[in-house]
């Protein structure tokens, strides 16, 4: 699987490479992108000294590591999202002749490094908030858990998008609402939401074990919603699960796929 | 090599359910060369996917190289060939020789055989001339033969090909024919094609599965095609006779209660 991935990612890479200008200006405008994010929490926190009582470290910690875990998820598997684009064009049926997964062609499909700009800049979030932050060694091992888990999170959710193409085709963007915008929800400290909503993201779709639960046990603070301080240690297994219904729910889709017509 | 019985494909299409493939049963032996014959929309291309493992069916049961192909896909993609005469398996961005050698890599062939093989298919198909070109350079002709080559460095024991002589020029048609031909004699290969080109059949083979309203209207020779239309010399207007006939009388009825197959029962 990361063999067969490598490989066409590094397919994908040189085929890129055939067109540097377009190469060089989807980089810069990645840059772009990230750093306008940065702005507004630093445009924030000019005009405040704490969100929903989080300061600025502590909010940079957790916007970098929900950031990175996005970054990686959509840079390795964001294309899976698309696959309507497949479906449409056919090529799905090309990918399904292959003795590989087509889960792991669609993912490597197009693959370009320069999405790789915005993990680094997250990272270097993570890095600088961490720095300033004083962890004591034994919660600082739940970084790269929370990290890992905030992958396979946010991958599953975009596999859940990609399998519910195969049923409502011309819909990715229903899909795009849950992946970049969970990716949104989860840069700023979730109590600032509704306790209806954090609910709903802790019990329902958890996007409260990318970085909020996880990072409030790496903090060392309570919970608002008055959860024991072990939940953030669930991350791993909220992971697990979305994942095992994410891949069911692809496999269903991939026995329902319909071709097009030649 | 090739067994199908009583194979039915349904789609929803706004709520109505059509039958693309309905009671579909034949069987192809190892060594043969099979031509699928059938007007636009029969559902040849339908009984590819499944035969491929692309669509699951509906209904019925099929078997290629021992191999359930819609749960065993991956397993049958290393025991067959499968050739799109309209869209490429190649990367349109990559020298020919750069995706034959991604497919070396996906099909784990081993280098010194994927060498053999692919000096042996440049002789063959002349691929020579073209290995350095970009796949989105290559004219429809070496493209198809770039396509070809890519379906066999695996040495496949079955080879499917969906209308393989698609908008190829009288050259480049005769030479994929006559290489398809040479591979099913002296290689075994068995070979299903899909066609509008009756030349192809002709030339090629020796047995034919006309599909209509997704049913098998024929499994026979050449000559058992003719035989429906005495006194027409030209295999094209006997195709043709069949073919519109087929437009005029109404869609056949649902089919007869039919005996089960043996083996496991279709899924519902």
């Amino acid at each position: 699987m990361i063999r067969t991935y490598a490989l066409l990612a590094w397919t994908w890479t040189r085929a890129a490479a055939q067109y540097p200008l377009s190469f060089a200006l989807m980089t810069a405008g990645g840059l772009v992108v990230g750093g306008l994010d940065i702005a507004v929490i630093w445009v924030i926190f000019a005009n405040t000294d704490a969100l929903a009582g989080f300061g600025l470290t502590e909010v940079m910690f957790l916007y970098g590591a929900s950031q990175l875990a996005f970054a990686l998820a959509d840079m390795l598997f964001g294309n899976v999202d698309r696959i309507s684009q497949h479906i449409g064009a056919g090529t799905l049926d090309v990918m399904l002749i292959r003795p590989v997964s087509p889960f792991v062609q669609v993912a490597a499909d197009r693959f370009t490094p320069h999405r790789i700009g915005r993990s680094i800049q997250a990272g270097a979030v993570l890095a600088v908030g961490l720095t300033r932050l004083d962890v004591p060694l034994g919660r600082v091992w739940m970084v790269p858990v929370m990290v890992v888990s905030g992958i396979v999170i946010f991958t599953a959710l975009f596999t859940l998008g990609g399998a519910l193409q195969f049923l409502l085709t011309a819909a990715p963007e229903v899909a795009n609402a849950f992946t970049y915008g969970g990716a949104t929800l989860t840069q700023y400290p979730l109590s600032v939401y509704d306790t209806r909503v954090v609910r709903g993201l802790t019990f329902v779709l958890p996007l409260a074990f990318v970085n909020w639960q996880p990072g409030l046990y790496v903090l060392g603070r309570p919970d608002p919603l008055g959860l024991p301080s072990w939940t953030g240690l669930l991350s791993p297994a909220a992971a697990l699960t979305l994942a095992a219904v994410a891949a069911l729910a692809w496999r269903a889709g991939i026995r329902r796929y319909r071709s097009t017509g030649s | 090599m090739i067994e199908a019985d009583g194979v039915g494909r349904t789609f929803t299409v706004r709520r109505r359910v059509v039958h693309a493939v309905r009671d579909l049963s034949f069987r192809v032996a190892a060594g043969e060369f099979v031509a699928c014959l059938g007007p636009n929309g029969a559902g040849k291309s339908t009984t590819i996917k499944m035969l491929t493992g692309i669509l699951t069916p509906t209904s019925g049961r099929i078997r290629v190289a021992g191999l359930d192909p819609s749960r065993r896909r991956t397993a049958l993609a290393r025991r067959i060939g499968v050739v799109f005469g309209q869209r490429t398996t190649l990367w349109w961005d990559l020298p020919l020789r750069d995706s034959l050698e991604l497919v070396r890599l996906l099909y784990k062939v081993d280098r010194k055989v994927f060498r053999e093989r692919l000096d042996e298919m440049c002789d063959l198909l002349d691929l020579g001339g073209f290995l350095a070109t970009p796949v989105r350079q290559l004219s429809l002709g070496q493209r198809m033969r770039g396509d070809i080559t890519a379906a066999l460095l695996h040495d496949p024991a079955v080879l499917v090909l969906d209308e393989p002589t698609i908008g190829l020029d009288v050259v480049s048609k005769a030479e994929v024919r006559d290489f398809l031909r040479r591979l099913n004699a002296e290689r075994g290969t068995t070979v299903l094609l899909t066609t509008h080109d009756l030349g192809d059949v002709e030339r090629l083979c020796r047995r034919v599965l006309l599909i209509d309203h997704g049913r098998l209207a024929l499994d026979g020779t050449l000559d058992d095609l003719r035989a429906t239309a005495p006194g027409v010399t030209s295999i094209e207007e006997v195709v043709a006779g069949l073919y519109l006939r087929s437009r005029t009388t109404p869609r056949t009825p649902p089919p007869a209660p039919r005996p089960a197959p043996d083996g496991p029962s279709g899924r519902a």
